[in-house]
């Protein structure tokens, strides 16, 4: 029968035992502890989604490097090309020109050529006509030292006139 | 044998099973040699002539373990008792208040300032108002009677322990509640959040829980330790806390208070005007609201005797396999032997149950309290 009777004093200092407890933890190790526990949780949680903004802020950095790494290839593809171009042009314009240059001077000499030729012919000319004057001298006076040679030159001249 | 079996039972607890061989063979010869040097508890001795005359009674000494005393009886060395004394406080109308030590009692042999343990009746081992000189009457009256028993020192014990553990941990969580626990906070950290996310949070949707919380982890805790500690057969511990109705009702009642006073409009109506119920169901006679009425009482009811039962079962049955020594042993020693084998075979073998059953015992209590908390707090559906 004891087992199951309830008994007063027991009952009564249950209760004052589990309040006291109750009223002691709660302010004492209950709150400290659950909002510990939840502040925890809270650290954790936002140290978590601090990592995964960072992850992603790493991908987004990468992805970005990326690009601009690629788009420096791209244009030192470009810097190249055009390099090789310009010198391409550069070098075409420099053959014309000194092919030009060349045609000029080869045509320069011709012409200077030609008037020196005409120059020596109107000098040889020049000196080949008073050449023959002076042969034609020479050989005048000795034949004219004959005085019916002379005569004779005279009358062919006279007729050559008459001629006329 | 002129040693007590007593001996035996009072050393099987004090001292545990591993040394249990070797103090029989000490009985079984030379009594002479045995020892008995002053006990530190030695605060009262009685001698018990009848000792050798009466067999061994296994119900009476498991009754005597899971029931309450004004005595701490710790063990009894050739018939005579060895018991922590204490602090009796009785209180009638004629006599006033009175505090003593219940040595004064002499293991309800002397009345004491007019009161005396009843040896027999309704309020056997309790005790009453003297009435003349007669030891034996069955009908004396109960003083009101707020003494610290044994289960209310265990009680003490096991409360003040809570303290101590609860307050440690509450401190080092206060001063640093970032750091990783350490020491004991470990230890009990992954208990309090099995409470609060497997249990509490669960039970109590939204954000109602918290308010919640203080007093469901006191009761979990409150149970479990208790049950821990009634299971350790050592002075201050091993009293049979938990596992007394009075016990359970005054946790039941906190129960039923913190269930009903959180009680929302939603909960009442459900009570006294329950939804999707036909009308002829609630008038003329009221049988829904009468049946409700009584829920409310029997499940807080209903949580405080599983409790009870569960635990005194525990102990009741660990008893019996220690008693089964004392009972093969009155057959002959070395059937006790054999039987003390078998017996602390079975005993280990419940000892870890009743490890288990302490933890869920617990586990179910606050849990089922939160469900009615969550059913009393629910908002309308």
């Amino acid at each position: 029968m004891d087992l199951i009777t309830p008994d007063f004093g027991l009952f009564f200092w249950m209760l004052v035992t589990f309040m006291l407890v109750f009223i002691i933890l709660k302010k004492f190790a209950w709150k400290p502890i659950v909002q510990a526990l939840r502040e925890r949780e809270d650290n954790i949680r936002d140290g978590l989604e601090n990592a995964e903004e960072a992850k992603n802020e790493l991908a987004n950095v990468k992805i970005k490097s990326d690009k601009i790494i690629s788009g420096a290839k791209i244009e030192r593809d470009q810097l190249i090309k055009q390099g090789r171009e310009i010198k391409e042009q550069i070098t075409t314009e420099a053959r014309k020109e000194a092919e030009e240059e060349a045609k000029k001077i080869v045509e320069a000499a011709k012409k200077l050529i030609e008037e020196e030729k005409v120059a020596a012919i109107n000098q040889i000319k020049v000196q080949i006509a008073s050449l023959s004057v002076e042969i034609a001298e020479k050989i005048l006076r000795k034949k004219l030292s004959d005085d019916s040679v002379q005569k004779e030159l005279m009358n062919s001249l006279l007729d050559e006139f008459k001629l006329n | 044998m002129k040693l007590s079996l007593n001996l035996f039972r009072a050393l099987l607890f004090v001292l545990g099973p591993a040394l249990f061989a070797g103090q029989q063979s000490d009985a079984a010869g030379n009594q002479d040699s045995y020892d008995i040097s002053p006990a530190p508890f030695q605060l009262d001795v009685e001698i018990d002539l009848a000792v050798d005359k009466v067999p061994f009674e296994p119900g009476d000494f498991i009754f005597d373990h899971i029931g309450d005393a004004y005595d701490w009886h710790l063990f009894d060395i050739d018939g005579k008792h060895y018991s922590v004394p204490l602090p009796v406080i009785v209180y009638t109308r004629e006599k006033g208040l009175n505090i003593f030590l219940s040595s004064k009692f002499d293991h309800g042999q002397a009345t004491y300032r007019g009161f005396r343990i009843a040896l027999a009746g309704p309020n056997e081992g309790k005790i009453v108002v003297a009435t003349g000189d007669d030891l034996s009457d069955p009908y004396a009256t109960r003083p009101i009677d707020l003494s610290i028993t044994k289960n209310v020192f265990g009680m003490f014990f096991a409360a003040f322990i809570m303290l101590a553990i609860f307050l440690t941990i509450g401190k080092s969580y206060r001063r640093d509640p970032l750091n990783p626990p350490k020491g004991i906070q470990s230890l009990f950290e992954p208990l309090i959040i099995f409470v609060i996310d497997d249990i509490v949070k669960p039970a109590i949707g939204g954000n109602k829980h918290e308010r919640f919380l203080p007093y469901l982890l006191t009761l979990f805790f409150f149970i479990w330790i208790n049950n821990m500690l009634g299971l350790i057969p050592i002075f201050p511990m091993g009293a049979n806390v938990t596992g007394n109705i009075s016990v359970t009702l005054g946790l039941a009642l906190t129960s039923f208070l913190a269930i009903n006073l959180s009680g929302n409009k939603h909960y009442w109506q459900h009570i006294f005007n329950t939804p999707h119920v036909p009308v002829f169901l609630k008038l003329p006679i009221p049988i829904m609201p009468i049946i409700e009425l009584v829920g409310v009482f029997t499940k807080p009811f209903v949580l405080a005797i599983r409790l009870f039962a569960n635990i005194t079962a525990g102990h009741i049955i660990t008893m019996g396999f220690f008693t089964l020594i004392f009972i093969f042993g009155q057959v002959s020693p070395a059937f006790g032997y054999g039987g003390s084998v078998l017996a602390v075979g079975f005993g280990i073998f419940i000892t870890f149950l009743e490890l288990l059953v302490a933890l869920i015992q617990a586990y179910v209590f606050t849990l089922l309290t939160s469900l009615f908390i969550g059913a009393a707090v629910e908002d309308g559906h």
